[in-house]
């Protein structure tokens, strides 16, 4: 096999050689335009649902009702309007931040404080504690639903946005530390040696050092805790009560059955709740890819 | 702080020569919170759910330790055993379904931007935009976009002559489980897409040229030189896809209810877990908790051991 394949290359004959590239070139051609096609194809496909409810969040319910696909006769607000006032999804919008921000802060502090002991200390038990946090990666967490409903209901946090940020901060903690960890593990210690020789004590080095050098990775972090946590539907569904204190993917389930026959105002409303994830995917594509591809080195 | 420093050199020096040992204050400091936050709130409700398992309920009142007794009663007794028999049955074919469509697809895609490499990363940001979408909204869009009667698909079908192909998308058994697999895979194309990319990536040029010199076709050089070195990225995407597909539970909701569609034709475990534990009779608690941990053992066991076997390959 090995002789086969390096003759024709020492072969004295160099126009095989040079006609490789050559036919390549010229079967690129049309390839390339195929390609495109089918590249542009699949990108209707991805992003022309998206395109439909955006336009029809512009028509009017009778406009939508006589025509299903069509472009709006004026630019017309008043969907939106609906949606953010009588539908309250403004209210979900600010549930969904705080609960989501606050879930994230602290799901990244205590998960980065873990991660950097598991990382660099050497400790009795080390291995296990890490074992212990890295197998949360393929728990199915939702199906411990129950006892911490019946949890929460003793704790009183039962239609409490406290107890939904614990929950969500918990169940991101496998994948933060698993990131993080892998993080520091590709650094050397030595900028940390040098301040432990200057006396500074572990958590004053933990701030001012390994924090910032953290950075690219508790953005990473920061951006998979975010999007599911804003996506989720499961937790509140079950232990929020009030309307005033829904999520959005709660509070949309409400309503798209309150206004499930205005379908004008159903699509004002997915734009709407669209927007942060949309804002979010422009500020931290970088990170969102690097993220996805973080799996592959598991 | 100059003199200070200097006094306190030996000290350090002899600090740094056990570098490995922190003070057992401080390791608690730092591995304290993330323990009792994920225990208490992740690991402690599992095993609980273990528990509660073990015992007979009257509502919210433990009635007798049973062993074993509620899943031989949840796996034998009518209706609920035909009805975890039928949602299994979905998740698998959900699986099946998601591998072979969105996956195929996505690494087609792939092989596509790899040799193309204009606009890569417009077309990889394009593909893989509905991911970051809640699943639910996801499902409200679909379900709004596949409509019988308003919905935009149906009216294009008909625009264009296929009347016959116009049908209730999600209202008809037999065709709203493929329905789910399609939606689903619009939104999760990206996963595959970037692994995939990421894993081409990696392939040495070296290889692919020394194949194309030696005369081999662009399907062989496929086949022969990518493909084994992909076989890693195959494994991550099937341990991801099926944590995916069997732990599913809001698209369904948001495109069938939590009946799962018509007939339960899209009824899958997580939404009978949801049904049992909150929808379910006097012995809710108890039967729900043992279904739980009859799901958790298949997804966590059969993770595992994909996983395992995914680590063995890489190491051969």
């Amino acid at each position: 096999m090995n002789a086969l394949t390096t003759t024709p290359r020492t072969t004295p004959g160099t126009a095989s050689r040079s006609s490789g590239p050559d036919g390549a070139r010229q079967r690129s051609l049309p390839r390339g335009i195929g390609v495109q096609v089918i590249l542009w194809a699949y990108a209707g496909i991805a992003f022309g649902p998206l395109l439909l409810v955006l336009i029809g969040s512009f028509r009017s319910n009778s406009e939508i009702l006589r025509a299903p696909v069509g472009l709006p006769g004026s630019l017309d607000m008043s969907n939106y309007i609906r949606a953010w006032e009588t539908a309250s999804i403004s209210t979900y919008l600010i549930n969904s931040l705080a609960v989501t921000g606050a879930s994230v802060v602290l799901c990244v502090g205590v998960s980065a404080l873990a991660a950097y002991a598991l990382a660099r200390w050497r400790f009795r038990g080390r291995a296990l504690l890490a074992a212990f946090f890295l197998s949360g990666l393929m728990i199915p967490a939702k199906l411990g639903l129950l006892p911490v409903f019946y949890m929460f209901q003793s704790m009183g946090l039962i239609d409490s946005r406290i107890g939904l940020v614990l929950l969500y901060a918990a169940s991101g903690v496998p994948f933060s530390v698993f990131v993080i960890m892998g993080f520091m593990r590709g650094f050397p210690g030595e900028l940390e040696e040098a301040a432990r020789i200057d006396g500074a004590h572990e958590g004053r080095l933990f701030v001012s050092i390994v924090l910032p050098l953290m950075r690219p990775a508790l953005a990473v972090v920061t951006v998979f805790q975010f999007a599911p946590t804003w996506n989720d539907f499961f937790y509140p569904l079950v232990l929020m009560r009030s309307g005033d204190k829904y999520t959005i993917p709660v509070g949309l389930t409400r309503f798209f059955g309150e206004f499930a026959a205005d379908r004008g105002t159903l699509f004002a409303g997915l734009v709407i709740a669209l927007v942060p994830l949309a804002v979010v995917f422009a500020l931290a594509t970088k990170q969102i890819v690097a993220g996805l591809t973080a799996g592959m080195s598991r | 702080m100059v003199p200070a420093q200097e006094l306190t050199v030996r000290p350090a020096r002899r600090r740094r020569r056990q570098a490995g040992r922190t003070s057992p204050g401080w390791i608690t400091a730092f591995c304290l919170p993330a323990f009792a936050l994920y225990g208490l709130f992740v690991v402690v409700p599992l095993v609980t759910a273990f528990y509660y398992g073990l015992f007979r309920w009257e509502g919210t009142r433990q009635a007798g330790f049973v062993g074993f007794g509620n899943y031989r009663e949840i796996l034998t007794r009518y209706p609920l055993s035909e009805e975890i028999t039928a949602a299994l049955g979905h998740n698998v074919l959900f699986f099946v379904g998601t591998m072979a469509i969105q996956n195929t697809i996505g690494l087609g895609l792939a092989v596509l931007l790899h040799r193309n490499p204009w606009g890569k990363r417009l077309f990889q940001t394009l593909f893989s935009l509905p991911y970051l979408i809640s699943p639910l909204i996801v499902g409200y869009i679909w379900s709004l976009l596949l409509s019988p009667t308003f919905g935009p698909i149906n009216h294009v079908l008909r625009a264009v002559g296929l009347d016959s192909w116009a049908r209730p998308w999600l209202g008809e058994p037999d065709v709203a489980l493929p329905v789910l697999i399609l939606v689903n895979a619009w939104q999760w194309i990206g996963g595959p897409l970037l692994i995939f990319g990421a894993a081409l990536a990696g392939v040495p040029r070296e290889l692919e040229e020394a194949a194309a010199i030696d005369g081999a076709s662009a399907a062989r050089t496929f086949w022969s030189v990518r493909f084994p070195l992909l076989i890693p990225a195959v494994g991550v995407i099937t341990v991801l896809t099926f944590i995916g597909c069997f732990n599913i539970f809001d698209l369904v909701y948001a495109l069938g209810g939590s009946d799962g569609g018509p007939g339960g034709a899209m009824d899958v475990l997580g939404l009978l877990y949801y049904r049992t534990a909150f929808q379910g009779g006097s012995n809710a608690i108890g039967e729900s908790s043992a279904l739980a941990m009859l799901i958790f053992v298949l997804i966590f066991g059969i993770s595992v051991a994909l996983e395992r076997a995914l680590r063995r390959r890489e190491v051969a």
